[in-house]
């Protein structure tokens, strides 16, 4: 992690950088939506759904110069750090945070490296659902490291960003984008209450988000998907995890 | 190109009349504007801005007019799958859609290979992007999702490539000339949808097809297509037809291009937007635009090429 430093952005990763939010227009002519939130110089945790590779492209394509620069996604290391070439594009093309969802090491604690970074007074780019949602549901459960994020430091704001369509502009597993027209709506800050619980928090957040979506499927894939009903009918158990249990919370492939 | 030249500055005169027009307006209306104040303006700097580009590949002719036209494609297009349900299964169609239907089209358009250019899409491409979705096996509302891809194409790749394909027709005694057909289509069709706005705004009263779109008015209709049909006889001095044909061409393409605003309406209205997109500042999207120059063109292809050549 010591590329991030105090260092802003190396010259390859402006180049990646400005190259990348220039294709993501000419693809998917993506804007940002401010919808209970504006551009500011505020510290900021961006927490969005997820559906592709595409989807910290698209929503750093929607910042400014500036705040691109000091703005790091968050990627699973189990999947960004497998080959030297996906390690490479990751960290020095894409300047992304690699975490271990996977982790018994205390130094490869997730936390503690977000932390880490956040203290260094950059932003973060965060998809709480931990893995590219491959159902019909519109958003999967959240995990714990938002609420552990915003435990930790209530001063930085959490933005709920809703990424449009970029799942059918490219799919998991395919590597050529559909040009398909994106938006990205970014909600106002949500922040936990005094002495709010975390998976209530969590469901909060997560219903923050949907809400933000301007075009909520007609048909109600929450009740109809069985993926979906599994996972909230875990509720209770989910409620009752401790943080220790957090480190086995892994989850597939990416 | 004495022609060209009255054009571009008939154009320019209409456009500055209109932001002087609307400059006054703005300039004694209280401030901070009102909304349709504020739409008017952006309308008008959005037609500067198309206007300026039609012009610029005007000089380049045959290629820049088809550069120009397989854009726009690619614009509508985008604009119509992403309004449309898609599954992941679909991601290799679209692409074909976007990545060899366009290009080969407008290949078709600039080579003039005629025969090709109307049945590629409707023959070819009909048959073989079905036959694609079947092939991966993915049944879920298959015949919903195959008509909206067929549909996307035909509306946003094949009428609109048939703008350019007038460069390709041989009316005798014409040669050279045909980039002012486009000029005349563009002019009358994109003025109708403009007059049938202001005729309808002044006169207004009865509502053509409430549930489709609130603001298309028979007073609207009628007032438009009578005066973009004067407006073609006036333009006559481009064509190879006569002032009354001029008229009657005009009135044909115009009538087609006020159905086309209907079904596009219609179509936005069943899936739940006002627009089709956000490229034009205060128009909307490219469809919002083109659609009635989508439904005018093949018509006016072939009115042209059936009497004229």
């Amino acid at each position: 992690m010591s590329k991030l430093g105090t260092r802003s952005f190396t010259l390859l990763q402006t180049v990646t950088s400005v190259g990348l939010s220039a294709l993501a227009w000419a693809v998917t002519g993506v804007r940002p939506i401010w919808n209970g939130s504006q551009p500011s110089d505020r510290q900021r945790i961006y927490f969005a759904n997820h559906a592709s590779h595409g989807d910290f492209i698209l929503l750093s394509a929607c910042l400014d110069e500036k705040e691109r620069a000091r703005t790091h996604a968050v990627a699973a290391a189990d999947y960004w750090g497998k080959s030297r070439l996906r390690r490479f594009i990751a960290q020095d093309m894409l300047s992304s945070v690699l975490i271990h969802r996977q982790w018994t090491d205390e130094a490869q604690n997730p936390i503690a490296i977000m932390l880490s970074v956040l203290d260094k007074g950059h932003s973060l780019i965060i998809f709480p659902e931990g893995t590219r949602n491959m159902t019909d549901a519109p958003l999967l459960p959240f995990r714990s490291g938002l609420y552990n994020l915003s435990m930790a430091r209530p001063d930085v704001e959490l933005i709920p960003c809703w990424i449009e369509n970029m799942s059918r502009v490219l799919p998991k597993g395919q590597f050529v984008p559909v040009p398909l027209l994106c938006r990205v709506v970014f909600g106002a800050p949500i922040a936990l209450a005094p002495g709010e619980e975390r998976r209530a928090f969590l469901d909060r957040a997560r219903q923050t988000l949907l809400a933000l979506n301007p075009r909520p499927q007609t048909h109600d894939a929450e009740k109809s998907n069985p993926v979906f009903r599994k996972t909230s009918c875990d509720h209770k158990s989910l409620e009752h995890r401790t943080r220790s249990d957090i480190r086995h919370d892994a989850q597939r492939d990416d | 190109m004495h022609e060209t030249l009255i054009l571009v500055v008939g154009l320019a005169a209409v456009l500055t009349t209109a932001s002087l027009v609307a400059g006054i307006l703005s300039w004694r209306a209280p401030k901070p504007l009102s909304s349709t104040l504020v739409n008017l303006n952006q309308r008008i700097n959005a037609w500067w801005v198309m206007v300026v580009a039609i012009t610029v590949a005007f000089f380049f002719g045959r290629s820049g007019m088809t550069i120009l036209f397989a854009l726009i494609s690619f614009a509508a297009l985008r604009e119509f799958v992403t309004l449309t349900h898609s599954r992941r299964s679909d991601h290799w169609v679209l692409l074909g859609m976007f990545g060899l239907i366009i290009p080969f089209q407008y290949w078709l358009v600039w080579t003039a290979w005629y025969g090709l250019f109307t049945i590629f899409i409707p023959v070819y491409c009909f048959l073989l992007m079905p036959a694609i979705t079947a092939l991966h096996g993915d049944t879920e509302r298959f015949l919903e999702r195959v008509s909206a891809q067929q549909w996307a194409v035909m509306i946003s790749v094949y009428c609109v490539s048939h703008v350019p394909a007038l460069l390709t027709l041989d009316v005798p005694g014409f040669e050279g000339r045909n980039l002012l057909l486009v000029a005349f289509l563009i002019i009358t069709v994109q003025g109708s949808d403009v007059l049938q706005y202001i005729f309808g705004k002044l006169f207004g009263r009865h509502l053509m097809s409430p549930k489709v779109s609130p603001s298309k008015t028979w007073e609207g209709l009628v007032g438009g297509l009578v005066t973009s049909s004067l407006l073609g006889a006036l333009l006559s001095f481009l064509t190879p037809f006569s002032p009354v044909q001029a008229a009657a061409v005009a009135f044909i393409a115009c009538l087609m291009g006020f159905l086309g605003g209907l079904v596009a309406s219609a179509i936005k209205r069943d899936q739940g937007v006002k627009d089709w997109g956000h490229l034009i500042d205060g128009h909307g999207g490219m469809m919002d635009r083109a659609d009635s120059l989508v439904f005018a063109a093949p018509v006016f292809f072939h009115t042209v090429r059936y009497f004229w050549t």
